[in-house]
């Protein structure tokens, strides 16, 4: 039941974001080029949400912020689920020192306040390093960059748990006994069997990675404008809420829903 | 008890260290040292001027020197001044902090009740637990910048009963309305915590022998409540609060920034937005101590109540 609604979230808000530039051509509109004549249009057909402060149609926003806070949320969940599993799986494998040294660390990442960190590392500059800022994409692959660094923790204490009790297990002697390698085992037997708590955790980083690049695009710091994102649809809000409060609604209730059907998502899949 | 401490406490300072190292050497990738932007500001400036200014204050010696100067400097508790407010960097982060702390303390007392009465419902009376559980989800997954912007909207705005941000000149009773919606916005965004968990809890120690015992002694269900569900429930509880204390800190960060309060939150914001380095990197360390002793703190409290894991 939850992980099915959870899943209808997302399908609904994944759909809206493939289905982007058909919607933009059949409304005849261009979701990035300001109409100054048109600015705070009310709800009609050609603009159903309305238009925001520089006259852009408000619902294709919505629709092209739905494909940068998705794919940042799926690419950050991704990247943080091949490290958190790797670096959980080599702490329960290899015990003693590393497994110390690994879990030390992401207890110290863990009680960090991560949002303070965040800001400082969003606020540094990768045009030294060759990826210009303000361009869509290698915006997307900063912010992903920088939200895996604190992601993988989540997912390498869950599979380092479940990893743990797998390997005392005795398919896993028995496995041993008739001779198979470690990376054998570690693929074919503990592995497979450690997907479960791995899926729930790659499910709560894509809520949280969602939440993340909101906020850090709200606070500017993220996904720049032009380019569309939830977070960075709500960074002026704030200032009109005296001239043009209803502004501020939808872009919040598009982070609302996936972020709730992330949730709901790991509920379900957690039962 | 005594080992654990040091183990912890041991185990914040190389957290520290490493934390100020990264961001030692990432802030120094971030645009601008602070000759270049003397430079903007004063055209007369020459290169050489540039150069001096540089090799006087430094900014001509490797990264790595760079960071043991300024680390040995904070370590001796001089932490230098601010470029952003012209003050001493000791003078700005005192009242900053405490007006954190009153912001979180009260975040924290808001949420812990509303939240705990909520798990205490949904344990109690499994009809409202499907209520309990869609008001956590909502207030785990709304961000919480947004929740902000719509309790301005209907409270300072439309209502026009609260202030839409800022802070009172003087405190006391003055203070208090300003308090009202940062307080509110960062208390839904972490009852869900209490309210999940506690609901959780409750519903499994109510099960317990010694429950079912106490009912047939005939002690009435408020009291079975209060005195053999809630301490069996408190160490789990307990141990959310320890791990939203960094969550915490990040709300106050958006509520700061959205509100206009000058806090902890708002002035690593505007530090690093105003590339004041070391005003940024002095209050992002302050925090993360802060936050770590929160934790520790709530981790020792957990076992002082339950024996078991001490």
């Amino acid at each position: 039941m939850r992980l099915r609604l959870g899943l209808l979230l997302l399908g609904l808000l994944a759909a809206g974001g493939i289905a982007a530039p058909w919607v933009a051509a059949w409304l005849g509109q261009d979701p990035f080029a300001p109409d100054l004549f048109n600015r705070f249009a009310p709800a009609s057909p050609a603009n159903p949400l309305g238009t925001d402060d520089l006259g852009r149609d408000v619902l294709l926003r919505l629709l092209q912020g739905a494909r940068v806070s998705l794919a940042v949320g799926l690419a950050t969940a991704l990247a943080a689920t091949l490290l958190g599993t790797a670096i959980g799986l080599l702490a329960a494998w290899r015990g003693g020192l590393v497994d110390a040294l690994l879990m030390r660390l992401a207890d110290g990442m863990l009680a960090l306040p991560a949002l303070p960190v965040l800001v400082v590392l969003a606020a540094a500059d990768t045009g030294r390093i060759g990826l210009p800022r303000g361009e869509p994409t290698s915006d997307i692959l900063r912010i992903v960059a920088i939200l895996s660094v604190f992601g993988w923790v989540g997912v390498a204490r869950l599979a380092r748990a479940a990893a743990l009790s797998v390997l005392a297990r005795d398919y896993v002697r028995a496995a041993r006994a008739l001779g198979a390698g470690e990376a054998r085992v570690l693929a074919r037997h503990v592995l497979p069997n450690i997907a479960g708590p791995v899926a729930i955790a790659a499910a709560l980083t894509v809520a949280g990675a969602i939440l993340a690049e909101s906020t850090l695009s709200f606070l500017g710091l993220g996904i720049a404008p032009p380019a569309a994102s939830w977070g960075n649809m709500l960074a002026n809000a704030q200032d009109l809420v005296f001239s043009a409060p209803w502004v501020a609604v939808w872009p919040g209730l598009a982070i609302l829903a996936a972020v709730a059907g992330c949730t709901l998502v790991a509920d379900g899949l957690r039962r | 008890m005594i080992r654990l401490l040091a183990a912890r406490l041991v185990q914040i300072a190389v957290t520290l260290a490493l934390l100020s190292f990264a961001m030692f050497l990432l802030i120094g990738l971030m645009p601008g040292d602070p000759i270049d932007l003397a430079l903007a500001g004063d055209p007369r400036l020459t290169a050489e001027d540039a150069a001096r200014m540089r090799a006087l204050h430094g900014l001509d010696q490797p990264l790595a020197t760079r960071y043991l100067a300024w680390s040995g400097a904070v370590l001796r508790g001089e932490v230098g001044y601010s470029r952003l407010f012209a003050q001493p960097v000791a003078q700005i982060i005192g009242p900053a902090l405490l007006s954190t702390l009153v912001l979180l303390g009260a975040a924290v007392a808001v949420s812990a009740l509303v939240g705990l009465s909520l798990g205490a419902l949904a344990a109690m009376r499994p009809r409202f637990a499907p209520f309990a559980d869609a008001v956590a989800i909502l207030g785990q997954s709304a961000p919480s910048f947004w929740l902000g912007i719509l309790l301005i909207i209907v409270f300072a705005v439309t209502l026009g009963w609260l202030p839409a941000g800022g802070s009172a000149e003087e405190g006391g009773l003055a203070a208090l309305p300003y308090l009202v919606l940062p307080v509110a916005t960062l208390a839904l965004a972490n009852l869900a915590g209490y309210a999940r968990h506690s609901a959780a809890e409750l519903t499994q120690v109510l099960q317990a022998p010694w429950i079912t015992a106490a009912r047939a002694r005939g002690a009435p269900e408020g009291r079975i409540l209060v005195h053999h569900a809630a301490p069996n429930a408190a160490v789990p509880v307990l141990q959310v609060a320890a791990l939203d204390a960094g969550s915490l800190v990040g709300g106050a960060l958006i509520t700061e920034t959205l509100f206009a309060r000058p806090g902890m939150g708002k002035l690593i914001y505007d530090a690093v937005m105003g590339n004041d380095t070391n005003l940024a990197l002095v209050a992002l360390l302050l925090v993360a101590l802060v936050t770590m002793l929160a934790t520790l703190a709530a981790d020792l409290a957990q076992r002082a109540l339950d024996p078991r894991l001490a």
